[in-house]
């Protein structure tokens, strides 16, 4: 080995790019050599202050155009997900957003940026409050709901009352799950439901029902896309109706969480 | 499952583009241009795969060619928003003083050798991925970050104009930061 550095060297030494001992080797070499040593004091301090520089950007509020453009890449990520991925229900819904696509083709192609914009905005915070609520009430012990499932007739009565439109509660026997109860909760476009269903492992699961902005859904009003959308923790597997939408969350696989939506889209 | 939300990665891609910018509007200009670039071009993003690789490569493919048409060129003049350094114009600090000479250095570099420099370190990015994004082989991405390290030393010696002295006909001079008073 030499006793002079070569550029590449001086630089993966910079940038800490190789395993411990080759660092401490370049390192010890870097001693040996005043110049490099120099360029090397340097480099550091470029690189220490480059890594510092606009680091206030990274705290400041994302700018709402900025946001709004993102909500559409999501909301167009996601159709690409629930295409390829929801194999089960994927069918119909391909089949759904395609005649979608296609009566509407002309209406598409003059509204769609601003509308699918709207749309995925809306949606997204849809199934954004899905999960907060979800998260709010879930590991609550005393008062998970407000009217229990032994009140089950008074409860579907009391909360299509306040959202405007028949509900029904599903049964979800089929996949381990009772239903709790439920409770009211404000949204943007009004009242907005929560069911709680439990299994006997006390694992809970909650189908949030409410009405989106129907302007802003007006393109794909007839659509019923289904989203998967998970923050880590909670999952949430949704899709709207006629500017309906419902949520079902919970902190469980995607696979069960499919297997417990398909049986609510099928009985709502 | 590999989901990263793209709201997530926004504030990175808008410390990029103000690094490599200098300008507060001209960079969430191409954030934004940015963005609808995904949007346009999402079918070709392969779910699982990088988002933020993804997302900065669509970054440097349109301020490459902004910069090829001469459309950024005019942005580039690199402005200070007064407001932006009024608190650095109270209180002198030697950190605020050597971002704003770094900012200066920076704008200075060739286009191609400010973004190699810029993915590898304020990025963290790895010589192979720049190579990738910027399209070219891994050989070229070293020797414009030797380029940029050797310029950027030589600039941020050299000793430093006034903002208020000019002496015409210096190159420097056109890069030098301008005040600019911001509603």
């Amino acid at each position: 080995m030499t006793n002079f550095m070569n550029q590449d060297e001086m630089h993966a030494l910079v940038d800490q790019l190789q395993p411990e001992a080759q660092q401490q080797a370049l390192e010890a070499l870097a001693l040996k050599d005043p110049q490099a040593a120099e360029t090397l004091a340097s480099w550091l301090k470029q690189r220490a202050g480059l890594r510092e520089l606009h680091r206030n950007v990274l705290d400041e509020p994302v700018p709402a155009s900025l946001l709004q453009a993102a909500g559409r890449v999501s909301a167009l990520q996601q159709d690409l997900n629930k295409g390829w991925r929801q194999a089960g229900i994927a069918a119909g819904v391909i089949l759904a957003f395609g005649v979608g696509w296609t009566s509407h083709g002309q209406l598409v192609a003059n509204q769609a940026p601003s509308a699918i914009l709207a749309q995925g905005v809306a949606q997204h915070e849809f199934v954004r409050q899905a999960g907060f609520a979800y998260a709010v009430y879930m590991p609550e012990k005393r008062h998970p709901v407000e009217v229990t499932a032994a009140e089950q007739d008074h409860l579907v009565q009391w909360l299509s009352k306040r959202l405007g439109r028949p509900l029904k509660v599903p049964n979800l026997s089929a996949q381990g799950y009772e239903l709790v109860g439920g409770r009211l909760l404000p949204g943007e476009m009004g009242a907005r439901a929560q069911f709680m269903f439990q299994n006997t492992e006390g694992q809970r699961v909650t189908l949030y029902l409410g009405a989106v902005d129907q302007k802003t859904n007006k393109v794909n009003q007839d659509e019923m896309g289904f989203r998967y959308e998970s923050d880590g923790s909670v999952s949430s597997f949704y899709w709207f109706d006629q500017g309906f939408g419902c949520a079902l969350s919970g902190q469980i696989n995607r696979e069960k969480l499919i297997a417990l939506a398909t049986l609510v889209y099928q009985q709502l | 499952m590999n989901h990263q939300p793209i709201v997530a990665q926004i504030p990175g891609l808008r410390r990029y583009a103000r690094a490599l910018t200098g300008d507060v509007w001209a960079a969430d200009d191409l954030v934004q241009d940015t963005l609808e670039r995904a949007c346009s071009r999402w079918r070709l993003w392969l779910i699982g795969t990088d988002l933020r690789a993804w997302l900065f490569t669509l970054m440097h493919n349109l301020f490459i060619s902004q910069v090829r048409q001469g459309l950024t060129r005019a942005k580039l003049v690199p402005t200070v928003d007064l407001e932006d350094v009024e608190h650095e114009l109270r209180a002198p600090d030697a950190s605020i003083n050597f971002a704003i000479d770094l900012q200066r250095c920076l704008l200075r570099l060739p286009d191609d050798q400010r973004v190699v420099l810029l993915l590898v370190t304020m990025e963290e990015i790895s010589y192979e991925e720049v190579a990738k994004m910027t399209g070219v082989p891994v050989g070229t991405v070293m020797s414009r970050l030797s380029r940029a390290r050797g310029r950027m030393r030589e600039l941020l010696d050299e000793p430093k104009e006034r903002p208020a002295a000019t002496e015409p006909g210096d190159t420097a001079q056109k890069s030098a930061p301008v005040l600019r008073r911001m509603k």
